[in-house]
């Protein structure tokens, strides 16, 4: 069990304990892990357990960060950077005591970190900031065709707006097509965003290869990874992107919790975002000068509670090691993926036949609609996602309207695939497939 | 076990009633739910004020496949009012199995579709 931090008179939150990666991490023991995740102990209305495979759309919360929300609302729920008392002192230090730890899960430095609402808003500020500022009729920005929706609208809009081009780096057998990267990189893109990991394929891309090859055609990166900080070690300054985005509730943290990471002298040139109190230095009645990263980028109060959680959420991320994560959640993608090819007839997989790849897993069985199949594994007790998972061109372009999705997080089991798989054993028992 | 899935719905989902196309219909209208990627192309062929014939093609879940195959039943030969009367519980009464909250898109579709296609026979 990991536990609350030691207060000290003001509360002040010890900085998280550095990344390190052992070459050898303890293998994450899934009873420990589960004892943490107080929802893993409640009941649906059938009386059965939770099996929880829907991690993908957000995360469970473990008691640690729970009990950071709850201390910041119950024991000191004052703004920050702004009272001279007790409480207001001790919010700012748990606040800024979370990007610390943010920081430190994704080898950062802390004033290059963000706070945002998720990683759609973190994509709409580099659009609007970033992009509205730097971008010019004609200039292209290249983006793939596994995109969440969030990497993607951003940028029609702007593209709309300021009469950008947009082209996309096809799929080959699901993964992204190297070949046809380099040559849009030879048109020499101004800016390219693509995801870490699908959030339906799974796939895991080779970021800092594509980061490299990205900035040697001059072009700016922006990493989507909402579904890769959650499952393993993520290392922005080993990656070299220019930004890189993620959404908290994904990562055992609260929703309202999202990071934008951006290097100091990109979001030092950039002009803000949203603007008002909070981000500014000094404001007369016609004019105002900002205040330096990251508050410049945080206007207004922010949800204090959600990223003093989200700080939480990294600690203990950290503490169990993403290294020990991210072998944990492999061993179980590569048991889940044997064991419903071998027993589940019929059963459809989608993403890359082998290699890297993530803990989702998307599929569908053969003349059911996934609706059908989500609606009936609910009542035993197993979640998972049906629909287009926020990605509708790539279902477009796997020729699908729909698919269910099973995706993992640290606290799920073979139990828990073996649940999924009785339950789909169901589905085609009621449907007589 | 299951409620949802009885074996009439089953039944109009493997085998919908009034598949297919209308060779002149008056009105066709395209449904569709985005959340689910349900679709009904829903034809109606109107005669003197009444529903003569009606057909649809749609790809769906089974409730929404099941709804559409059930309304079509339950429209054809009524008058054009008597179909614009027509509200989601009387369609919820149809399925006769109780729907969530979360499936209610699903099952209302078909009436939604065939709501549209009278609005565009009007003008």
């Amino acid at each position: 069990m990991l536990t609350s931090q030691p207060k000290s008179k003001l509360g002040a939150i010890p900085m998280a304990r550095p990344a390190t990666h052992l070459k050898f991490p303890l293998p994450l023991d899934p009873t420990r892990v589960r004892a943490d995740f107080p929802i893993l102990a409640v009941r649906n209305s059938h009386g059965r357990p939770l099996v929880y495979l829907d991690s993908a759309a957000t995360s469970l919360k473990p008691a640690s960060v729970i009990e950071a929300v709850n201390g910041y609302n119950r024991e000191y729920s004052a703004n920050i950077h702004r009272g001279i008392y007790e409480i207001a002192q001790r919010a700012a230090a748990a606040y800024e005591g979370a990007r610390g730890s943010v920081a430190n899960l994704l080898g950062a430095k802390a004033d290059e970190v963000v706070f945002v609402r998720n990683a759609t808003e973190a994509i709409n500020l580099v659009a609007y900031s970033w992009g509205r500022h730097y971008l010019k009729e004609g200039d292209l920005i290249v983006l793939t065709e596994m995109e969440h929706h969030a990497n993607l609208v951003p940028w029609q809009v702007l593209a709309a707006e300021k009469g950008l081009r947009l082209e996309f780096v096809p799929l080959l057998d699901g993964r992204l097509d190297q070949e046809v990267f380099a040559n849009l990189l030879a048109q020499e893109p101004k800016l390219v965003a693509f995801t870490h990991v699908s959030n339906m394929l799974g796939t895991i891309n080779p970021v800092g290869r594509m980061t490299a090859a990205a900035h040697s055609a001059g072009a700016r990166v922006l990493i989507d990874g909402a579904q890769a900080v959650p499952h393993m070690s993520v290392d922005v300054i080993a990656i070299g992107a220019d930004f890189y985005v993620f959404s908290g509730h994904k990562a055992l943290g609260p929703t309202g919790s999202g990071v934008l990471w951006g290097r100091r002298e990109i979001l030092e040139a950039m002009p803000p975002f949203l603007t008002g109190g909070e981000m500014i230095k000094e404001v007369s009645l016609r004019t105002s000068t900002y205040a330096d990263v990251p508050g410049k980028f945080e206007a207004g109060t922010p949800d204090i509670a959600a990223a003093i959680g989200l700080g939480a959420a990294a600690r203990y991320l950290m503490a169990l090691d993403m290294c020990a994560v991210r072998a944990h959640e492999q061993a179980l993608t590569n048991y889940a993926l044997g064991a419903l090819v071998q027993e589940v007839p019929g059963i459809e997989i989608y993403g890359p036949g082998n290699g890297a790849r993530g803990g989702v897993i998307s599929f569908n069985l053969p003349g059911i609609h996934p609706h059908d199949v989500a609606e009936v594994l609910d009542r035993s007790g197993v979640a998972v996602r049906a629909g287009h998972h926020c990605a509708m061109p790539l279902h477009a372009k796997l020729g699908l309207a729909a698919s269910a999705r099973a995706s993992f997080g640290v606290y799920s089991t073979r139990q828990d695939v073996d649940a999924l798989i009785a339950g789909l054993r169901e589905v085609q028992r009621i449907f007589k497939a | 076990m299951d409620d949802l899935y009885r074996d009439y719905i089953l039944e109009h989902y493997r085998r919908p009633h009034n598949a297919g196309t209308l060779e002149h219909p008056s009105v066709s209208y395209e449904g569709f739910n985005p959340l689910c990627g349900d679709r009904i192309n829903m034809m109606l062929e109107i005669a003197d004020g009444t529903i003569a014939d009606v057909a649809f093609v749609g790809s769906g879940c089974a409730i929404s496949q099941a709804s559409a195959s059930l309304l079509t039943d339950e429209i054809k030969g009524k008058t054009v009012e008597q179909v614009a009367a027509l509200r989601p519980d009387d369609v919820l009464d149809l399925l006769g199995v109780e729907i969530s909250p979360a499936r209610l898109k699903c099952a209302l579709l078909s009436l939604d579709t065939v709501s549209r296609a009278l609005e565009q026979a009007e003008h």
